[in-house]
């Protein structure tokens, strides 16, 4: 790979080997043998670092720059199932279609909604976690790794086997519910129920992983802060409010932007979470993901390919203003509890 | 807080595992009873003698074992390349200076929240064109390097590396190669061991991706092959015991390696957060 860039990187701005060598030493020798390597030892300096990086920034253009950027291009066009090429430009009709689509109505709701049920407690336990792990246990290494258990079920694994659990018939929670004379719930047709079963797939195996960032944040807090907090006579409750919480601000952005940009995309855990094959998310597309519309969309009858890419970029769109929301809020919640 | 942990603390800790290992125990219960027994009342609750017949009728439905070895494939060679790419971009983005580091670095950062997955139409077009669909490369291609590991190595080197061990081997007349090699990289093992496992398992969950590339194809992998068997003909998704004997298949290889590298795992996620 990197001995196909080279000729690519030669015509980056600051590799400029005329400038070549330097005056080659009036000592003599064999003064074009020495000016020789000079110069490729200039060369090696000044390109090598650019090499190293291209790999990285070769992949991205292919695998995300170039697929985003066509994403938006194909969006404006129509393209007939099965056609060879895409058709005509139809300016923003495909983003219309999209938009006064009840089933994107269905879907936006449908990840809004597994998104705030995942991440919102999966933030706060996380955080509740690593307190009680930010102590001198015994055992630490063995608790640390414990947390981080569910991290080894793929997500595919999981859905199977929270799908089981959730079983309208027969599944466990179920069986409990009756057991203890409560009405079962029908998980796969209940919508806010089958969300709650969605997000608990996504809790399960993210929650003791965002537990380690948030204490690796804690720990790099300074020890004198609590002893002086203890001796104004603040409580343990008050310390993690007023210490602690301030304190891992900048990581709480990281873990709540990531988290918004991981939990607005959820694909796996409501596809596998489906009991039929046609993937819809549901019999009324009660958990339908924008994810999953988007490939349900690529492959519908009018326009397939389009009208996923007009729904994938909304999606970006919708993505991006999340994120930027959550940092701002996050910001200023936590600055003003700082003061 | 102050550091003596009391017994609620321990039980609460204890609570937590507890839920964390529930499911995968629960499923080893399915997995290991009759078809019949998996949906009676009251619910099994401790396993039965029926794992090996579950499991023999798991390789009767997919290729077990062809996509166990595509698993290992996929996930060892996408890890060895973003170890090696990503080792040589953090040494490069942390201890070499050129014109435009900084704009180029805070570039990678940026593309760590470019939701890519959104791309993968157009991706998997460009990829059917030429004629990767259901192949081992296909799935490799989009994991040759990350952004997470460029930023990973970075972190990590810039303080990892001395200066002046580098000046040191430039002045011995070492080549910008010859001293990554002699130089960065003894000193980034640690951190690649870390890279290494982390990308092996974040490539062998991944789901989305390969399900799309190896649509129809003989090439699979455990997570494929699992959404298979749900969608075995006939079966329908009452086979509960199948189903959970599968899983169980397929969680296996990974928890065998959470229990031989937990503890670097653990380290990883802290250092890789730390320094974020």
């Amino acid at each position: 790979m990197s001995e196909n860039s080279t000729a690519t990187v030669g015509d980056a701005p600051s590799a400029s080997p005329t400038r070549g060598p330097r005056r080659p030493s009036p000592r003599g020798a064999p003064t074009a043998t020495i000016a020789r390597r000079h110069r490729l030892s200039r060369l090696d300096v000044r390109l090598s670092p650019y090499l190293y990086v291209l790999p990285f920034f070769l992949v991205f253009a292919v695998i995300g720059l170039y697929p985003l950027l066509y994403t938006g291009y194909l969006s404006f066009f129509s393209w007939p199932r099965f056609g060879a090429d895409h058709g005509p430009w139809i300016g923003w009709a495909n983003y219309s279609h999209v938009l006064h689509d009840p089933v994107f109505h269905k879907a936006l709701w449908n990840t809004i909604g597994i998104f705030l049920l995942s991440s919102v407690p999966q933030i706060a336990v996380a955080t509740v976690v690593a307190a009680l792990l930010d102590t001198t246990l015994r055992g630490r290494t063995w608790w640390r790794m414990s947390v981080l258990l569910p991290f080894v079920v793929a997500p595919a694994a999981a859905a199977l086997i929270f799908g089981a659990l959730f079983a309208d018939k027969s599944g466990l929670v179920n069986q409990i519910l009756s057991g203890i004379g409560l009405p079962e719930i029908s998980w796969h047709s209940n919508r806010p129920a089958s969300w709650l079963a969605i997000a608990t797939m996504v809790n399960y195996r993210w929650t003791g992983y965002n537990a380690l960032i948030v204490l690796a944040a804690m720990q790099a807090i300074p020890r004198d802060l609590y002893e002086a907090a203890a001796i104004d006579g603040a409580s343990r409750v008050k310390q993690f409010f007023h210490v602690t919480l301030p304190s891992i601000r900048p990581t709480m952005i990281f873990v709540i932007v990531t988290s918004t940009i991981g939990g607005l995309q959820i694909f796996t855990e409501p596809r596998l979470f489906d009991t039929n094959l046609q993937h819809q998310g549901g019999a009324n597309y009660e958990y339908q993901t924008l994810t999953m519309y988007v490939f349900n969309t690529a492959n519908s009858s009018t326009d397939p390919y389009p009208r996923a890419a007009a729904a994938a970029w909304i999606l970006f769109l919708i993505i991006v203003a999340f994120a930027l929301v959550n940092f701002v809020v996050t910001r200023a919640v936590q600055r003003r509890s700082h003061t | 807080m102050t550091r003596r942990p009391g017994f609620l603390v321990y039980g609460l800790l204890a609570a937590f595992f507890v839920g964390s290992a529930f499911p995968l125990y629960w499923s080893f219960v399915i997995g290991s009873v009759t078809r019949q027994r998996s949906i009676q009342t009251p619910p099994p609750l401790v396993p039965g003698g029926h794992f090996l017949e579950n499991a023999g009728r798991v390789f009767d439905r997919i290729d077990f074992w062809s996509a166990l070895a595509n698993s290992v494939i996929v996930s060892g060679i996408s890890a060895l390349s973003v170890v090696l790419f990503a080792t040589l971009a953090g040494y490069s983005f942390a201890k070499l200076r050129f014109r435009g580091a900084d704009a180029l670095m805070v570039f990678v950062i940026l593309t760590l929240a470019v939701p890519t997955q959104l791309a993968l139409i157009p991706l998997l077009k460009e990829f059917s064109n030429l004629g990767l669909t259901g192949t081992h490369a296909a799935v490799i291609l989009p994991w040759l390097v990350t952004a997470f590991g460029v930023f990973f190595m970075r972190q990590y080197l810039v303080d990892a590396i001395p200066d002046e061990l580098i000046d040191a081997a430039r002045v011995d007349g070492c080549s910008m190669i010859r001293t990554f090699w002699t130089v960065a990289v003894p000193a980034a093992r640690p951190a690649m061991a870390i890279l290494g496992l982390f990308t092996f398992m974040q490539v062998w969950t991944d789901f989305m991706w390969p399900l799309l590339v190896l649509q129809g194809s003989d090439v699979q992998t455990l997570q494929t092959a699992l959404d298979q068997l749900k969608i075995a003909p006939g079966q329908g998704t009452s086979d509960m015991a199948l189903l959970q004997a599968g899983t169980i298949l397929a969680t296996v290889p990974l928890l065998l390696l959470f229990i031989a590298t937990g503890r670097q795992l653990v380290a990883g996620i802290m250092q890789g957060a730390v320094k974020g």
